[in-house]
């Protein structure tokens, strides 16, 4: 191991950030891709030199860049995100039918054995899949002509699949989550899916027990027990110990019952990690406290995490995308924020520093160990 | 040959500095010099039209000879100080900033 570099996308550029195995000490490079939005940047894990970053913007539309030397140089491949075949409709926000257009990428997630396959998750919500390292993306239409797409409606930040997780134990086995639709899991490799929502509770909807429209922000796996999924939702925090069949909430003591992302330890498959935020309305910290909250009983019974982070006047956000561990002992955890500041933790979480306090606001974060 | 502005997002993208320049034949229309504009920098497809539909982005503007052409047909010819190379057809993002 030669050290862990922290990838991070703001609104303005990304940066990374290198360090160490002790992480005390670190180097920012940046911005890359300057004035871009990067919902995300993240790396192969075949293959640590090959990283993949999701530029967009207002202006000029959706880029996809990669780089094949740890993000030195970077090119950009392809960006034709079309959808295939018959585009269909979902709700609008005024309850009418609306065409899904495609806005931009919000998460890429690499092949845990193929630096050049990569699954990407967009904005109006479709899965997307390249092969050959970027060139060509091919939509998986099954998720986006799904049967309860015709009522699947926007969130606040925009109709997006947000989360992909490629499971480790069943190769054919694939969970998203969308915002506002809830969970899916396909395990056919993506050609046909089910909704897993049923235990999710959202009182802003007619009917609870709905199979979909639920607000999904987060959902995590530990790699160990691939069963058990971590959710975060635009209420509550949950678990599933039946690959998404059925939820149970675990909010516990939270002071909070909102926030966006969730992360589980590295080594320890029942520490999961959390960032209240006050309420939809309001999207930042309770009492002004910047907490991790931290559960080493997979939820339910959960312990602020202070040290180091700001007790007072607090009001940054931190947002789905935006938290992510390593895989050293002891497990480093890394969150940005919506006010520029990566924070780390090198001692699973006990104590925390910044790495960098200004960047543009925060919007993804990963991390990776370099051999 | 067609001299081309492109903003500096859209340079970055293509690796370029500076103008660039598109071999066209007449009649030269947006469409025309856009499109030898894609196939010259690949990377700036869908950048500056819809990959789809062709339309133009939203906060991207087209000017030449000091006329605002953005809502003009793309196929309507170009002005004559362009074709000619005199004057160049300037892309750039709107002022839509905030």
């Amino acid at each position: 191991m030669t050290g862990v570099r922290v990838l991070v996308g703001t609104r303005k550029g990304a940066f990374t950030l290198t360090s160490d195995g002790t992480r005390n000490d670190w180097k920012v490079d940046g911005p890359h891709f300057g004035g871009w939005e990067i919902y995300h940047m993240t790396g192969s894990p075949a293959d640590p030199d090959r990283l993949y970053a999701s530029q967009s913007g207002g202006w000029f539309g959706q880029v996809i860049s990669r780089s094949d030397d740890g993000g030195a140089t970077w090119n950009t491949v392809g960006n034709d995100f079309a959808y295939q075949g018959d585009v269909g409709e979902h709700l609008w926000y005024d309850g009418t039918p609306r065409p899904f257009e495609f806005k931009r990428i919000w998460h890429l997630e690499p092949s845990r054995d193929d630096p050049d396959t990569v699954y990407a998750g967009a904005e109006d919500a479709a899965l997307y899949l390249t092969s050959d390292g970027g060139h060509k993306w091919t939509e998986l239409t099954a998720l986006r002509t799904h049967p309860t797409a015709g009522v699947w409606q926007p969130g606040a930040g925009g109709m997006c699949l947000h989360t992909i997780i490629l499971d480790p134990a069943q190769k054919d086995r694939i969970y998203v989550a969308i915002s506002a639709a809830g969970a899916f899991r396909s395990d056919d490799g993506g050609a046909s899916w089910l909704p897993i929502n049923k235990g999710l509770r959202s009182g802003e909807i007619p009917d609870e027990d709905s199979e979909v429209g639920h607000c999904v922000h987060h959902i995590t796996q530990h790699p160990s027990r691939p069963d058990t999924l971590f959710m975060q939702k635009h209420w509550d925090v949950l678990r599933s110990d039946d690959a998404g069949a059925n939820w149970r909430e675990v909010s516990g003591n939270l002071p909070s019952d909102f926030g966006f992302p969730i992360a589980v330890h590295a080594h320890e498959p029942e520490t999961i990690f959390v960032v209240p935020i006050k309420s939809d309305s309001e999207h930042f910290p309770p009492e002004g406290k910047l907490r991790v909250y931290r559960s080493r009983t997979g939820g339910d019974e959960w312990e602020a995490m202070t040290e180091g982070l700001p007790q007072a006047d607090c009001y940054v956000n931190v947002l789905r995308d935006a938290m992510a561990v390593d895989t050293l002992d002891p497990c480093g955890i890394y969150f940005g924020t919506t006010g520029g500041q990566v924070y780390r933790s090198a001692d699973g979480g006990d104590t925390w520093a910044p790495i960098v306090r200004d960047l543009p606001a925060v919007l993804s974060v990963d991390v990776q160990v370099l051999p | 040959m067609i001299r081309v502005v492109l903003p500096a997002h859209l340079k970055t993208l293509a690796r370029v500095t500076g103008e660039v320049r598109v071999d066209v034949a007449e009649p030269v229309t947006q469409r025309v010099v856009l499109d030898a504009l894609e196939a010259q920098y690949p990377a700036l497809l869908g950048t500056i039209r819809d990959r789809r539909s062709g339309q133009r982005r939203p906060f991207v503007r087209f000017y030449a000879c000091e006329e605002d052409l953005s809502n003009e047909s793309p196929d309507t010819p170009l002005p004559g100080r362009v074709v000619a190379g005199e004057e160049p057809y300037i892309i750039l993002g709107a002022m839509a900033g905030g």
